[in-house]
């Protein structure tokens, strides 16, 4: 009479992946089955590589792609408007080091470009099942397909380059259910941002978590990889959610789809958690009471409902993000004036972003004063956008149509608001400086920030759909 | 490569906010270096630096700061971005121990690999430490202790055994990695395709 152990789904997606077991003394030798790389985090470790005489051990584990330091905008010659010549290097260095190393790059010469969590799903590359890392902690995005997939520090991002392993004690879980019906205009960000103001931007320390519940089940996949996008903003480094039909769906027919298909899928499916599994933590949400998100101070945990009060500060931190935001608790955050917006990032700058941020600019026109730029993740979420006529609806609207890259997500390729402006933004970090020196982030769902660029306030974009009807 | 890390006595840095990430402790715009140089100078930058360049009074900048090799920081320290930048300018400008009530995962894992040790104590410690800046502490790793001088006590903090060994002996996690190769090559066999 055998017990039977019961698994969740990190469990099971880990356990395949140990090399050398964990002990007391010593962390788990995990092995790595996908390896992402871009130009920001990657330059050092190749330095070390060189320096000892090692080799890439697996560079078709290995894929490489620009989109951290790259520019968004195109000048007339074709040239590309760097921020500085270190940034260019940077690119360079990256285009260099992957050839000299056979590893695929979706450099400028790609159709398949784009921001390395948007490019991964895309291509196929990221499955059920697969450990995946990339020097970038939202390499958590990739959890959406059931992966364990988390990000990693250069020395670290040397490590896999060289021996496809990294050095791991194995975190704990936590389950996050949410089940319930949302309400018309709540959306997978205003979901995530809901749960990070739950837990606490802390809250998923140590913690790999599963996103549970009906909720989840409904969403698509560009819904699904906003929400394991933001894991990290909890402290969490990784966010799953079980493979099921929807994920399969999604890649039939893909670069790197499996050959036996239906095969994979089986053994895809019985990933998901048993039934009886047991977390070392559970959280709950109710559908019904969660409103769209905005965030009102200098962490993605100080987000609130756009239609209620900014929460007053209850010690001198929340004081200090108050008074940077230029805000007042006990006043309406909705209404507030804006400078910019942005809609992009790997957190929302899939179709399914672009649609809904076209929907409601559809017809519709940037406040005057307010600039508005949309910058689709991948070539080929550009060419989609293009042949829906996305890009025609935001530039008659009034809004830039730029070129893929992380863009205003970080203030690191040029793209950045003056210092004190105001930008609603679809990224996924709200810090102090984040997208420029002295710039203040309100983090929103494609749709909010759509419906703001329309009035030059923060706006609940259930007011503007009502207006459309 | 690093310095083994045995025991550290040093006066302390203080950074009361809470929740420094890791964008205020190396600004991203500085991320497309590619080498580790000169990093320190960048340091929590736009703390230290006006915008024209010149230096803020900000503590970071004086002489007694430059010579401490520990950070205290406010709850939650380190949240954020998997830019190992932030740790790599604190050990250039000379920290090796940072220390708060809860630090981030990846900012403490990217720490440990650069020789500098991250330490989680209890609140009352930590509020001492917060309450107390410039006094001298001895931070042991072996007995994992760290001894506050005057009514502040002697609290003890925890470490994994392997990051722990590492610390004090210099070790070189990539070495470990190669040694096992034999065992990344048998695993790699169980796999179907490439």
């Amino acid at each position: 009479m055998g017990l039977v152990m019961l698994k969740t789904l990190f469990d099971k997606v880990w356990e395949r992946h140990v090399v050398v077991p964990q002990t007391p003394t010593n962390p788990a030798t995990l092995y790595i089955d996908l390896h992402l790389i871009h130009e920001v985090t990657t330059p050092q470790a190749f330095t070390v590589l060189r320096e000892r005489g090692l080799k890439v051990r697996r560079p078709d584990r290995t894929l490489a792609t620009i989109d951290h330091s790259t520019p968004t905008l195109k000048n007339e010659d074709g040239t590309r408007p760097y921020v500085t010549p270190q940034a260019e290097a940077q690119v360079a260095l990256l285009l260099a080091n992957a050839e000299e190393h056979g590893i695929e790059t979706h450099g400028w010469d790609s159709d398949h470009r784009g921001i390395v969590h948007v490019m991964g799903p895309e291509l196929g590359a990221t499955q059920p099942g697969m450990t995946i890392v990339c020097g970038d902690s939202h390499t958590s995005t990739h959890g959406a397909f059931g992966a364990i997939a988390f990000g990693i520090g250069t020395t670290q991002v040397g490590h896999v380059l060289a021996n496809q392993c990294i050095l791991m004690p194995k975190p704990k879980t936590m389950a996050i259910h949410v089940n319930g019906e949302l309400d018309d205009g709540v959306t997978a960000k205003d979901v995530i941002l809901a749960i990070i103001a739950k837990i606490g931007i802390g809250g998923g320390t140590g913690f790999a978590l599963e996103y549970c519940g009906n909720v989840f089940r409904d969403m698509t996949m560009d819904e699904r990889m906003t929400v394991c996008n933001m894991s990290i903003e909890a402290g969490a480094r990784c966010g799953m959610i079980a493979p099921d039909q929807t994920t399969f769906n999604y890649l039939k027919g893909r670069k790197f789809t499996p050959e036996n298909f239906y095969e994979a899928c089986e053994d895809w499916a019985s990933l998901a958690t048993d039934t009886g599994a047991k977390y070392d933590r559970e959280v709950h949400l109710k559908a019904e009471d969660i409103r769209p998100m905005v965030t009102y101070g200098t962490h993605p945990g100080m987000a609130m409902p756009i239609d209620a009060l900014i929460p007053t500060s209850k010690n001198d931190a929340d004081e200090k993000a108050l008074e940077y935001m230029k805000v007042k608790g006990g006043d309406a955050i909705a209404g507030t004036p804006i400078d910019r917006v942005f809609i992009g990032s790997c957190t929302n700058s899939r179709m399914d972003d672009l649609r809904a941020a076209a929907n409601i600019l559809k017809g519709r026109s940037v406040k005057s004063g307010v600039i508005a730029i949309v910058v689709p993740g991948s070539e080929n979420i550009k060419r989609e956008a293009e042949a829906e006529g996305l890009h025609d609806i935001f530039t008659q609207a009034g809004a830039q149509w730029r070129e893929p890259g992380c863009s205003m997500c970080l203030g690191m390729n040029g793209d950045i608001g003056a210092p004190g402006e105001l930008i609603v933004s679809t990224s996924n970090r709200n810090f102090a400086g984040r997208q420029g020196p002295g710039v203040r982030t309100v983090l929103a769902s494609p749709e909010t920030a759509a419906a703001s660029a329309i009035t030059g306030v923060i706006t609940d974009p259930r007011t503007i759909t009502e207006r459309a009807a | 490569m690093f310095k083994p890390l045995k025991t550290v006595t040093s006066k302390t840095v203080i950074l009361p906010a809470s929740n420094i990430d890791t964008d205020q402790i190396m600004p991203a715009r500085f991320l497309t270096m590619t080498t580790k140089a000169g990093l320190g100078e960048k340091l929590f930058n736009d703390w230290r630096y006006n915008k024209d360049g010149t230096q803020t009074d900000h503590y970071l900048n004086s002489a007694a700061a430059k010579s401490c090799e520990i950070l205290v920081g406010g709850d939650n320290f380190g949240c954020g971005s998997s830019r190992e930048h932030a740790p790599w300018a604190l050990s250039d400008y000379g920290f090796r121990v940072v220390i708060s009530s809860e630090i981030a995962d990846i900012f403490r894992n990217n720490s440990l690999k650069n020789g500098i040790l991250p330490i989680v104590i209890e609140k009352g410690a930590h509020q001492w430490l917060l309450d107390h800046p410039g006094e001298e502490v001895t931070i042991d790793l072996k007995t994992q202790e760290v001894r506050l001088p005057k009514n502040g006590g002697t609290h003890s903090f925890e470490v994994d055994a392997f990051s722990k060994h590492c610390l004090m002996e210099g070790v070189d996690e990539m070495g470990y990695l190669q040694n096992q190769t034999d065992a990344i090559a048998k695993y790699e066999t169980t796999l179907q395709s490439s």
